[in-house]
């Protein structure tokens, strides 16, 4: 369902990747690798539409991204680097306002659930008072309430969590993947996911 | 769409809530600076009643310039603008909405303020009504005009004095006719002409800012 075909970057003058084509399907797995500054994080904001390629292109379903544009954001999940959290608000009222912005409204039992699986404080502690592990958890609790869009793109996912968040994110994932969700992803760590389909993609 | 804008206006406003502190800053750097200008050039009342309108705009339009800067700097910082970016409503409508949230916290408190400032002044209290309504409809103006500098300055170095250099130019014609409705007002005629002007630029801004604010955010996030 989702397709690159011949991607290139440059960052300055120094070529990140090129000639890069790959295609994700439902129920796979791809895990982007590589060392700091080979281009992970640019690749997945090259997928999500946030950024341009330099030369290629990215199609969902046969459509190139740039035209769809919010409707192909409609079947997206993308969680970046930055947490996404404002520092003034709970993590209950980022959570909500974050799933209401993709257009997928949660009640707040729901929304309390997901804080609650990933053991966050229900009370309305505002996200600066948190640790930075909490916050990371408080930005995947948004995958608890994300199974009804097809595609995730998680940027270091694992990054600053404890084993038993980085468990459950693990789960989510090949929860998603088995449903027949595509999930792309970047990691430094091995992650063990139950996919039927896991590719690596080398880049650098 | 409606609900993402309720949502972007109710997160602004909780934010500014939670801590008050900029749009006090905004609100104070307003009040000194028109309160300067009586220390500065003397308690002539005449002289003070002639320059009141425009130093009163201008005060108004620093003070809105101020936290300007922050508008989107905030958000691209944390990560919220990728999402908002991504979001199913439309850019341009998300934009909308935080100018407006932005302007209930630091225009619209301005406009309130201004006839407490108008009394340093001297002015006419039959002109309050007329000055606050210039200012009424033309702080949001400023806001939509803003906050495409702010969005195009988004992550620069030394983004702060581009944006003034940026924006500042814009404001001119906001500035004249604001003014120009008191001045207009304090000779005896009718500020009518004026006010609609300035009610016509708040539609064209409404109308078409949104729109270039998403584009400029599309650019300068690449």
């Amino acid at each position: 369902m989702l397709e690159a075909s011949q991607l290139a970057c440059r960052r300055g003058a120094r070529p990140l990747f090129r000639d890069l084509s790959f295609a994700l399907a439902p129920g796979e797995l791809l895990r982007v690798a590589g060392e700091n500054g080979s281009g992970k994080t640019t690749l997945l904001k090259i997928l999500c539409g946030l950024l341009d390629p330099d030369a290629g292109e990215v199609r969902w379903q046969g459509q190139p991204i740039r035209a769809l544009r919010e409707e192909y954001s409609r079947h997206l999940v993308f969680l970046g680097h930055a947490p996404a959290v404002k520092d003034e608000l709970s993590a209950a009222e980022n959570l909500s306002i974050a799933c209401t912005l993709a257009g997928c409204p949660a009640s707040a039992q729901a929304v309390q659930e997901a804080l609650a699986r990933y053991r966050l404080p229900e009370d309305s502690v505002p996200v600066r008072r948190l640790s930075q592990g909490q916050r990371r958890r408080a930005a995947l609790a948004r995958l608890m309430l994300s199974a009804h869009a097809p595609l995730w793109l998680l940027d270091e996912p694992f990054a600053a969590l404890d084993a038993a968040a980085a468990r459950l994110t693990e789960e989510l994932i090949a929860r998603h993947v088995a449903a027949g969700g595509a999930v792309a992803y970047t990691t430094h760590q091995e992650a063990s996911i139950d996919a039927a389909v896991r590719r690596v993609l080398e880049l650098g | 769409m409606i609900a993402a804008a309720r949502t972007i206006l109710a997160r602004d406003l909780r934010v500014v809530l939670r801590r008050p502190g900029d749009a006090a800053t905004a609100l104070l750097f307003f009040v000194i600076v028109a309160s300067l200008f009586p220390l500065g050039i003397g308690a002539e009342p005449n002289l003070l009643r002639t320059v009141a309108p425009g130093v009163i705009w201008v005060a108004a339009l620093l003070a809105s310039m101020l936290s300007l800067a922050r508008l989107f700097a905030a958000d691209h910082a944390d990560g919220t603008l990728e999402q908002m970016l991504l979001g199913v409503a439309p850019l341009g409508v998300i934009a909308a909405a935080k100018v407006l949230a932005h302007w209930l916290v630091s225009g619209l408190p301005l406009v309130a303020i201004a006839p407490l400032i108008a009394l340093q002044y001297d002015l006419a209290p039959e002109l309050y009504g007329t000055l606050a309504l210039s200012l009424l409809l033309g702080t949001p103006v400023l806001g939509f005009i803003g906050a495409i500098g702010a969005a195009l300055t988004l992550g620069l170095r030394g983004a702060g004095v581009l944006l003034a250099l940026l924006v500042l130019p814009l404001y001119v014609p906001v500035l004249i006719i604001g003014a120009g409705s008191v001045e207009m007002a304090a000779a005896g005629l009718a500020p009518d002409g004026q006010l609609l002007l300035l009610a016509a630029l708040l539609v064209v801004s409404a109308a078409f800012a949104p729109w270039a604010i998403a584009t400029a955010l599309r650019i300068s996030t690449e």
